[in-house]
């Protein structure tokens, strides 16, 4: 069952790359602010001539 | 503060050819799906051609469906939103081209590859070594755009989504790679370098993690992006779907064992993966739960919008799948849907709901806006939501019954403590029915990408193709502006994520080439004394057998129950395995299991059961396999294949692939051909056949050989 052992690595060099993804995250102030990007997100296209909605969040 | 506004272009060419692809691509994997379906009620459907015969076509329409139809839709969604998300166009339009021509690549090589039988066997993992490594060259593209897209963004914060992308290019590199271990024994043949119970739980590690980072993370990427834009409303909880993306990826790679449950799996690591599988449906309902709540105060809208009806259909059966994946690794649950349909159902809930809905959506979103137009018909659209849901009801719920009649069926026993159906094909006879009903709701199903491909198609000639978005933005003020143009290898110092992510690429091809064949072969030391590696005649059979894909119908694993004994014979032990590379255990069953399968018929039997299934078992559903009887086995493979499973750690004694084992193969062949004569079946010992029944002979019998205290082990 040594194959156990590859998999394993495999699993924690991914784990920690998202360990290390999420520190990256947290230090560099990605999530100082969890309200704005879901608003932004919507109001990216507002130039975008088909978009109905252009204004409801300016 | 930085005032420097920069004015780019969207690149929507791309996500235009993406999207034409998943069209094309969607329709060709049903319609692939719908021929290997009305085979299992009317097995003639294949012609008695061998190419389309349904072993072969099986795992064409499951690579159809999950790398060409949801892979194109991944990269037309993101391609799309990324662009938007970074607030930057794609970091190389060479790199976007290069993905999307090498991918229909890959895509055409398969569909080609997998009709004449060339194939690893290993499920999801099937296409040959050379197709494997154009797939790891056009991933690492991907990952190269994708992470230079976000290096040059001008949007400081990563939008949730931009991370479930990172997780799917990272990971799946990570999966493809460690189970793509294989050890070439011609252009389009090799043997996993893994053998048995270690093959298996590489192959099921993949399998599962397959599921969620190319199926699931990259659509929940897409659904926190498109739902809102969709519904013009944030999501729910920003805070839940951060959430939701970190505990996903810590928790899913855990969860590959669930697949070997009451296998000759170690039991310590099935019951690993049995609770990592249902710590799973915590932030899996948290992400369905902020989905459909981003939708509070705009059901309105799914009333009359074909977009959002999808959406909110594809995020429900995000959380059925999700719900019932965990509850199927409960050991005592999967000791009835293993090897059932019951596993059919469930993965076309996540399928045909989940992915294919989510990508329909999409299209019908991105459609109007690449063209600056409207959807040529709402109504349509509508008609296609309808018929589409008919569909996957008509679809899943035959085959739950099915599965969960067959589950039963296997395990009942009668008041004398017999099997109460002793026979299989009673057990698959009675559930033919539902084959019929299940094609039905195919039918339906593809009906509906029909009409949206020709919705689709309308629309685009009604507009105006628009090739590039003109967008502006302020430059992010971490990057410098240097006299002139920033260079490049400025750029990326300063961002360590990105050769992160390219040398853990390297190290673990390197890494893995290196330790995996030492590291495995002294691990495959037998441990029942009586299990020898296979002759070279059985060699052949076994090619065979792995080319008509025998197991996509036949497992060769027998738990420990008594209604499994009891049909099939003593349970599979890990010690018989060390000579299977790669391990054919199969995941079920719509034939009995053929672990100890030698020794029960004759020859004979095997013979005319190969040339007409139906004159041996009346009613079978399994194909003909005729062109066995006329074709003549490829003797002149057999050095290059016996050197490849020396490689990998079988005892074949040197030069014994020049010679001895030539002479050994006839020598087995003439035997084969005396017994066949002994059931009045006049056969010449170059016929496929021949090595064919040599392999079924064989199947499970080194341990009836040996004395009762070395099976014990």
């Amino acid at each position: 069952m040594s194959v156990v052992i590859i998999l394993i690595v495999a699993s924690l060099a991914v784990a920690l790359l998202f360990l290390a993804g999420f520190v990256w995250a947290v230090r560099s102030g990605q999530y100082e602010d969890i309200v704005t990007p879901s608003l932004r997100v919507l109001a990216e296209d507002a130039k975008n001539k088909i978009s109905e909605t252009k204004s409801t969040l300016k | 503060m930085n005032t420097n506004i920069e004015t780019f272009k969207y690149d929507n060419r791309i996500v235009r050819a993406f999207a034409i692809a998943t069209v094309v691509w969607g329709i060709v994997g049903m319609l692939v799906g719908l021929l290997a379906a009305v085979q299992l009620f009317f097995p003639d459907a294949n012609l008695n051609f061998q190419f389309i015969t349904f072993g072969r076509i099986r795992p064409l329409h499951t690579n159809a469906v999950i790398f060409a139809f949801v892979g194109n839709g991944m990269f037309m969604g993101i391609y799309y939103s990324l662009q938007r998300l970074c607030k930057a166009r794609m970091f190389s339009d060479w790199l976007s081209w290069f993905n999307f021509w090498g991918w229909q690549t890959i895509i055409v090589a398969a569909a080609v590859t997998l009709p004449l039988g060339l194939t690893t066997s290993k499920e999801y993992a099937e296409l040959e070594w050379p197709i494997k490594i154009a797939i790891t060259i056009v991933w690492v593209a991907f990952a190269v755009n994708l992470f230079g897209t976000i290096v040059k963004r001008r949007e400081k914060h990563m939008y949730v989504a931009i991370w479930f992308y990172i997780a799917t290019v990272v990971t799946v590199a990570v999966l493809h790679i460690t189970n793509s271990m294989t050890m070439p024994a011609g252009l389009f043949k090799s043997y996993s370098m893994y053998a048995g119970v270690q093959d298996a739980l590489v192959q099921w590690w993949y399998g599962h993690n397959a599921v969620a980072f190319f199926l699931t993370t990259p659509y929940l990427g897409l659904m926190y992006y498109f739902l809102p834009k969709a519904a013009n409303r944030p999501v729910f909880s920003y805070r839940l779907s951060i959430i939701h993306f970190w505990a996903l990826v810590f928790l899913y790679i855990w969860a590959g064992p669930h697949h070997l449950l009451y296998s000759a799996l170690p039991d310590w690591a099935q019951s690993l993966g049995m609770v990592f599988s249902l710590m799973l449906i915590a932030p899996s309902w948290g992400g369905m739960l902020n989905g459909l709540l981003t939708l509070r105060g705009a059901w309105d809208k799914v009333r009359s919008d074909p977009v959002l009806k999808f959406m909110v259909a594809a995020i429900t059966a995000y959380g059925m799948a999700t719900l019932e994946g965990p509850l199927l690794s409960i050991k005592t649950v999967n000791s009835l849907s293993h090897y059932t349909d019951w596993t059919i159902a469930h993965v076309h809930v996540g399928a045909m709901g989940w992915n294919g809905f989510l990508t329909f959506s999409m299209l019908y979103y991105l459609f109007p806006r690449l063209y600056n137009t409207k959807l040529w018909s709402t109504k349509l659209a509508n008609y296609h939501f309808w018929i589409g849901m008919l569909g996957i009801l008509f679809y899943v719920i035959p085959i739950y019954i099915a599965g969960v009649t067959e589950g039963l069926m296997w395990k009942q026993f009668n008041k004398d403590g017999f099997l109460q159906y002793p026979n299989f094909l009673e057990t698959i006879l009675q559930v033919v029915p539902m084959f019929r009903l299940r094609a039905i709701g195919g039918t339906l199903y593809l009906a509906g990408a029909f009409m949206m491909a020709y919705n689709l198609y309308r629309t685009a000639k009604a507009g105006q193709f628009e090739p590039d978005t003109e967008a502006q933005a302020a430059a992010l003020e971490k990057v410098p502006v240097i006299a002139g143009k920033p260079s490049w290898h400025r750029i990326l110092e300063g961002r360590p994520l990105f050769f992160t992510v390219l040398a853990t690429v390297s190290i673990l091809v390197g890494g893995l080439v290196e330790i995996v064949p030492m590291f495995l072969v002294q691990q495959n030391v037998p441990t029942i004394a009586s299990v020898h590696p296979y002759t070279p005649l059985e060699v052949l059979g076994r090619d065979i057998y792995i080319r008509e894909g025998c197991l996509g119908c036949h497992s060769q694993m027998i738990r420990p129950f008594r209604s499994e004994t009891e049909r099939y014979g003593e349970y599979s032990k890990a010690g018989e395995y060390v000579y299977d590379h790669p391990f054919l255990w199969g995941s079920e069953r719509k034939g009995p299991d053929l672990a100890r399968e030698g020794g029960r018929y004759p020859a004979a039997w095997h013979y005319n059961h190969m040339d007409d299934p139906r004159s041996t078992s009346p009613g079978s559903i399994m194909p003909r396999y005729s062109w066995l009887l006329t074709q003549k086995m490829e003797v002149d493979t057999l050095p290059s294949h016996l050197a490849a499973l020396r490689r990998v750690g079988v005892p074949y004694p040197a030069g014994f692939e020049n010679g001895p084992a030539q002479k050994d193969l006839q020598a087995q062949a003439d035997k084969i051909v005396a017994d066949l004569k002994l059931g009045s079946v006049k056969a010449d010992s170059d016929k496929e056949i021949v090595a064919l029944i040599a392999y079924l002979q064989r199947l499970g019998t080194d341990i009836k050989s040996a004395p009762a205290t070395a099976a014990v082990k």
